[in-house]
């Protein structure tokens, strides 16, 4: 038992950390940091720059153009970008569709895609929940009719996907769609992938509580797809996305994240002056400070608990990832509830320019502080993280059923 | 990183868990508790067999040179056992003190004392209206004719000393002219008088009036106003010591309450079946598995020559897995339906148990305060 980091360990961590000093654009970090809007192109560039360094997929194996990390190594690698305030490299091609195409694509799906999504060429989007879809994705709609035709046989896609993240800048969209309404409903089901530049595709967005456009509804109206862009067998799909739902595993915790956050939350409370001194000093206000940070310093063990065991035994993907879900998102949540909560007053001013890099603030408002703005549409915003990715409640079922037997 | 266990630490816990599986059963755990000692010196005789009372101690002192992960595995199986013997008063507190400031001729007449299970000790030191501050003492320690070398006098009173019926030698905390001092007591000697009582759990204590008691010179632990950082330190080990026995007792009580939630029929159909019963039974999980996090982070910082990180860790150890103790206790209280608060099952007897935990040592607020105010200093 040693919870100290090796030499080797501790090297490789100055060794990230020498890069991002390097190479991670200051203006990129600022809008992180300070919760700013992030465009396609902040993403697209670190995610280029990455790449440059052979760094482009710390989970992918090398044949694939991945780093070949271990999971220490992958921790570390996600801890100090966080406290670097790089963006967070977006999920869906990086480690939701590459791992799939890696573990069920054909040799040609994988020349032809892998590489567009590890130099940040292609940016990917997920196509999964429908409106009547949601938790029980396994009743989704969306149908993909065969057809045979002289240009090559396709699919015919029609139905809607909501939920859709980012989508407005995809070039590509991985869709669960229904191929047969035999059987379980969970047979009937295959992995397509879409160019989302195919006729037919409408996205349209969905305005979310705090006022930006992050989501979407896509919509397929005859959309023509090749069968070449089928990954592997027909009805097989519901396999391959429960892979995919339990692949994601080092990262899911967010206990990176949540460490800079934690320290921004400190640096706003030391800031705020309550009754003459700084709110950090109001035993109430400090004391929630404290308990969100017990959570997380269990938290923290918690994951390392789970990715050595992962590092050693190569273990598949297992139900303790459901708990560092539960836990990871409640934390997030406490933490944007705190600083929202730091601003007192200004916790309500809804200014949406502040949210663009480089706002000076207002001469009529100075005791609004420059880091007020975000806060509250953060807060917001974050209340999804306990209903995406499989929401707590059925993170709760899968403990309760896959783990206890219940 | 490591979180593997030595081939030894394996070895012990094996050894523990098939003695507590074999031995001391929940019938067994039972009528101790109602007996005249508390506990079983028959249990503590072979724990001096198993080497687990010489653990923590240097090879020196005829100790196995464990460290705060040994005794970790230690508590986690004792708590599965409920065990009643005064391993934390004798071992982790009393011979953790001994251990790291007692003179050589302390740690001789001692450490093997305790190592052969034929000694038993109690830190007398916790006061009335001092509530959990350790720095609150109002006995009194007066030199001899004014030189310390002519011996001591002692006049106070202590409150709730663990394992204090039983011991042979009391760890009495006292204010001298120089500050909080510590002195080993004969608990026969004249002017000691206990007021013995059972705990909540089952367990034995005490509360300890000293009129002037009178011990000599080479009584004196460490050095003369020197006792408070020695006492400070003694109570992390025991509160690190706390949190991995409530983790052994969760993961217990989670076991129970899930073999009844599979066996307990209503509505024609296992009550786990329900998902509001499910939901409650993987919040239990999800608390347990947190509070083992917390509770071997502790276990591995208690050791931790920085005074400050040291104390920092454990209160938040102490304070998050009583925290989860409560809650998983009070769980599976509920999820036991009536036969939850009965005396017949071993679940009410889990849960008063973490419940004394709690209180024992700083409760969550003491320790969420002792966390919460190093944020000021940060």
């Amino acid at each position: 038992m040693d919870l100290n980091y090796t030499a080797e360990e501790q090297a490789f961590r100055e060794e990230v950390r020498s890069f991002l000093q390097a190479k991670l654009p200051a203006d990129i970090s600022s809008k992180v940091k300070n919760h700013k809007r992030l465009a396609k192109d902040d993403f697209v560039r670190w995610q280029k720059i990455l790449f440059a360094q052979g760094w482009g997929s710390a989970a992918w194996p090398k044949v694939f153009g991945g780093t070949g990390w271990n999971a220490v190594q992958q921790h570390i690698f996600d801890e100090e970008c966080a406290d670097a305030g790089a963006p967070l490299q977006l999920p869906f091609g990086l480690k939701m569709v590459a791992p799939v195409i890696m573990a069920f694509g054909n040799p040609a799906q994988q020349q032809r895609f892998l590489p567009r999504i590890i130099d940040g060429t292609d940016w990917w989007c997920q196509g999964y929940s429908e409106p009547g879809s949601g938790s029980d994705l396994a009743s989704l709609k969306t149908k993909a009719e065969r057809v045979n035709s002289t240009d090559g046989d396709h699919y015919v896609v029609n139905g809607q996907k909501t939920w859709n993240t980012l989508g407005q800048h995809a070039d590509w969209i991985f869709c669960l769609v229904r191929t047969s309404t035999e059987g379980r409903q969970q047979e009937g089901i295959s992995f397509l992938l879409i160019d989302m530049k195919t006729p037919g595709i409408t996205v349209r967005p969905i305005i979310m509580l705090d006022g930006e456009h992050e989501i979407n509804e896509v919509w397929f109206e005859d959309v023509k797809v090749p069968v070449e862009n089928l990954i592997g067998e027909e009805n097989k799909g519901w396999t391959y996305a429960k892979f995919l739902l339990g692949h994601e595993r080092t990262g899911i915790a967010g206990v990176g994240r949540s460490k800079r956050e934690l320290k921004k939350l400190k640096g706003i409370a030391a800031k705020e002056i309550a009754g003459g001194k700084p709110l950090i000093e109001d035993m109430r206000f400090r004391d929630r400070v404290a308990q969100v940070e017990l959570e997380l310093m269990a938290l923290e063990i918690t994951n390392l608990r789970v990715i050595s065991a992962e590092g050693e035994k190569k273990r598949a993907p297992g139900p303790e990832a459901s708990i560092l879900k539960i836990k990871g998102s409640e934390i997030q949540q406490m933490l944007t509830e705190l600083q929202m909560q730091a601003l007192g007053h200004y916790g309500l001013p809804y200014i949406e320019e502040a949210l663009d890099a480089g706002w000076g603030g207002d001469e009529l408002m100075p005791t609004y502080a420059d880091y007020a703005a975000p806060l509250s549409g953060h807060y917001f915003n974050f209340r999804k993280t306990t209903i995406y990715g499989g929401s707590n409640e059925i993170q709760k079922n899968i403990i309760s059923q896959m783990i206890l037997g219940l | 990183m490591d979180f593997n266990y030595t081939e030894e630490q394996l070895a012990i816990q094996d050894t523990l868990r098939r003695f507590i599986a074999k031995d001391y059963g929940f019938e067994h755990r039972r009528a101790t508790a109602k007996s005249a000692d508390g506990f079983d010196r028959q249990a503590w005789a072979t724990f001096a067999e198993f080497g687990i009372l010489a653990l923590p101690f240097p090879e020196d002192m005829g100790g196995l040179n464990g460290n705060g992960v040994d005794t970790m595995l230690v508590m986690e199986m004792l708590g599965r056992g409920l065990a009643l013997e005064p391993y934390i008063a004798t071992v982790v507190l009393c011979g953790g003190l001994i251990r790291d400031a007692g003179n050589t001729a302390q740690q001789e007449s001692i450490i093997g004392g305790i190592a052969g299970g034929e000694r038993l000790l109690a830190l007398a030191h916790y006061e009335a209206n001092g509530r959990y501050d350790l720095a609150h003492v109002t006995t009194t320690a007066t030199a001899n004719g004014g030189d310390a070398n002519s011996g001591w006098k002692l006049n106070g009173a202590k409150v709730v000393a663990l394992g204090a019926p039983a011991a042979d030698t009391l760890v009495v905390s006292a204010k001298t002219a120089k500050g909080i001092s510590l002195f080993l007591v004969d608990a026969k000697a004249a002017g000691v008088r206990l007021r013995a009582y059972p705990t909540q759990d089952g367990a034995r204590a005490g509360d300890v009036k000293l009129v002037n008691v009178e011990v000599n010179a080479e009584a004196l632990i460490g050095s003369d106003g020197g006792g408070l950082p020695l006492v400070e330190r003694a109570v992390d080990y025991a509160n690190a010591a706390l949190c991995a026995e409530a983790v052994g007792i969760m993961s217990a009580l989670n076991e129970v309450t899930l073999e009844y939630l599979k066996t307990r029929k209503q509505f024609g159909v296992p009550i786990g079946k329900f998902q509001a019963l499910q939901h409650r039974m993987a919040d239990t999980v999800v608390a347990t598995e947190q509070a083992r996090s917390m509770a071997i982070n502790a276990a591995v910082r208690v050791d931790s020559a920085d005074a400050a990180e040291r104390s920092r860790t454990v209160a938040a150890a102490k304070a998050y897995v009583s925290a989860q103790a409560r809650f998983v206790g009070q769980q599976a209280v509920q999820l036991h339906g009536g036969m939850g608060v009965t005396d017949e099952l071993n679940v009410a007897h889990y849960f008063k148990r973490l419940t004394m935990i709690g209180l024992t040592f700083g409760d969550a607020d003491y320790q969420l305060g002792k966390f919460s105010d190093t944020l000021l200093a940060a």
